[in-house]
């Protein structure tokens, strides 16, 4: 065990943040690696197929179904809403699939990305060098985290069923910085 | 002959895959609440009580547990005094899972190719493992199974003079490598012996033990519970944030095996280690 994790066992203070979105750079700037965050606000849900294709596009040079810019991306794809409820269970995915999309995203505005589980050593550079911030929100929580989408359209994509690409509203979404732009990265802490 | 009709299997199955989605099994709650009272992190507590909140919401809004609805694994034991009639059983229990899936709102993972990847829409085709077992009824467990954990299951082909010391840096080795990936507090289904694939069935098959059932031979009893121990002291913690609470239990099943080799299979599974089981 190293001594970060030591030290994180024996902090007694959560420091706990309510973040409206969008998150700027300013704002991802001021956050670090083990912050318990509440997001309040808009940002987008898509997860492995839905990446690729826009990945596709931006090497193409075509327009995108989405504006990266100063964006949110949700690692999700949720399980279908019964009559009555805004969204099914709504936990993130593993995170590292994405990793070879990430940077390229990050690199054309996109500042927040919210999932689960390690990434990349170029994901985390991408991030240091776009002042963006990676958050965990916790894997295999999706009827609780459901509760905290107030809003869910899909954009684009519906083809795609559950990985289909959405917009979604948030309240007081619990979420964990992972990696900030220091080079933070709770994992390894 | 007892003569069962395989539509009766056909509405079993359907059931078990709503119920297994929505309601925890009875030892993996008791074992979750046990384990989260000795989680000492701040932030291990907070997702501990995340979690427990979850289950509850999930049982009573009638909101699966996970989105990951996972891949059906269903294990089949036909007692040999059965006659199942009616369409053949593995369609009856495809139909099971089709029907579940579809009615019970939970998400439709599968594709249809490994490569080509289209959605079949309706969760199918499950991956059924037939035995026949004496006696004359049928008994089925339904297993969903998420990829963020299976996605990190190893297989190990040791050598024997790696002996039980490999097999224990075997386990370390998965449950590190799974870290956050897997959504811990994980429970780690061990296989060992056999030959590759056995391996690889026992590991997964030692995921559906009831926790309260331990292994008969001694030296697997005392290998379970000091990889618990080890599991527990990496410090990987609730969602992989730091804590001492990395796996609920750690199941393991044996098999004979060749002179030449000891075949170690490691299936990874979450906190959301779903499983039911019927009887017809
Ligand atoms: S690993 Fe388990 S808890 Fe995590 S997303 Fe997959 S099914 Fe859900």
């Amino acid at each position: 065990m190293t001594l970060g994790k030591v030290q994180l066992l024996n902090k007694d203070i959560i420091m706990e943040r309510h973040i409206e979105l969008p998150i700027t750079s300013e704002v991802a700037s001021s956050l670090n690696a083990g912050d318990y965050l509440y997001l309040s606000g808009e940002m987008y849900v898509a997860r492995d197929a839905a990446h690729k294709r826009i990945y596709e596009l931006i090497e193409k040079g075509e327009p995108l179904p989405i504006d990266l810019k100063d964006s949110c991306i949700y690692y999700m794809g949720p399980s279908p809403a019964r009559e009555g409820q805004v969204i099914g269970s709504a936990g993130p995915t593993t995170a590292s699939r994405m990793d070879k999309y990430a940077p390229t995203f990050l690199d054309k505005g996109q500042k927040c990305m919210i999932g689960k589980g390690k990434r990349s050593k170029e994901v985390r550079d991408a991030i240091i060098r776009n002042h963006a911030v990676y958050l965990a929100s916790v894997g295999g929580a999706g009827a609780l985290l459901s509760k905290c989408i107030v809003e869910s359209e899909v954009i684009a994509y519906e083809d795609l069923g559950a990985e289909a690409i959405r917009k979604i509203k948030v309240k007081d979404f619990p979420a964990i910085v992972v990696c900030d732009d220091k080079g933070g990265n709770l994992y390894d802490l | 002959m007892r003569i069962i009709n395989t539509s009766e299997v056909t509405q079993i199955v359907s059931k078990m895959c709503i119920d297994a989605n929505y309601y925890l099994s009875e030892d993996m709650k008791e074992t979750f609440n046990k384990s989260m009272d000795r989680e000492e992190s701040e932030l291990g507590k907070k997702i501990f009580s995340q979690l427990e909140e979850n289950l509850q919401i999930a049982g009573e809004d009638k909101i699966p547990i996970c989105q990951d609805t996972g891949m059906a694994v269903i294990f089949v034991e036909i007692g040999q005094e059965v006659s199942l009639q009616g369409a053949n059983i593995t369609d009856a229990i495809n139909e099971g899972v089709r029907k579940g899936y579809t009615e019970g709102y939970l998400r439709k993972s599968v594709v249809s190719d490994p490569i080509e990847r289209v959605n079949t829409k309706d969760n199918t085709p499950a991956v059924i493992h037939y035995d026949i077992v004496p006696g004359d009824k049928v008994k089925i467990t339904v297993a969903p199974k998420g990829f963020g954990s299976e996605n990190m299951s190893r297989v190990f082909m040791l050598k024997p003079a790696d002996g039980i010391e490999g097999v224990k840096e075997a386990i370390l080795t998965a449950v590190k490598d799974a870290g956050p990936n897997a959504c811990p507090p994980m429970v780690v289904g061990v296989g060992i012996g056999g030959t590759f694939e056995k391996s690889a069935l026992m590991a997964k098959k030692a995921l559906t033990r009831n926790l309260n059932d331990r292994p008969d031979i001694e030296w697997v009893r005392s290998l379970e519970d000091e990889m618990l121990d080890e599991i527990n002291s990496l410090g990987i913690g609730p969602g992989g944030l730091g804590g001492k609470l990395t796996a609920l239990a750690v199941n393991i099943n044996t098999y004979a095996t060749h002179i030449a080799g000891l075949p170690v299979a490691v299936n990874i599974c979450c906190h959301v280690n779903r499983h039911v089981t019927e009887i017809i």
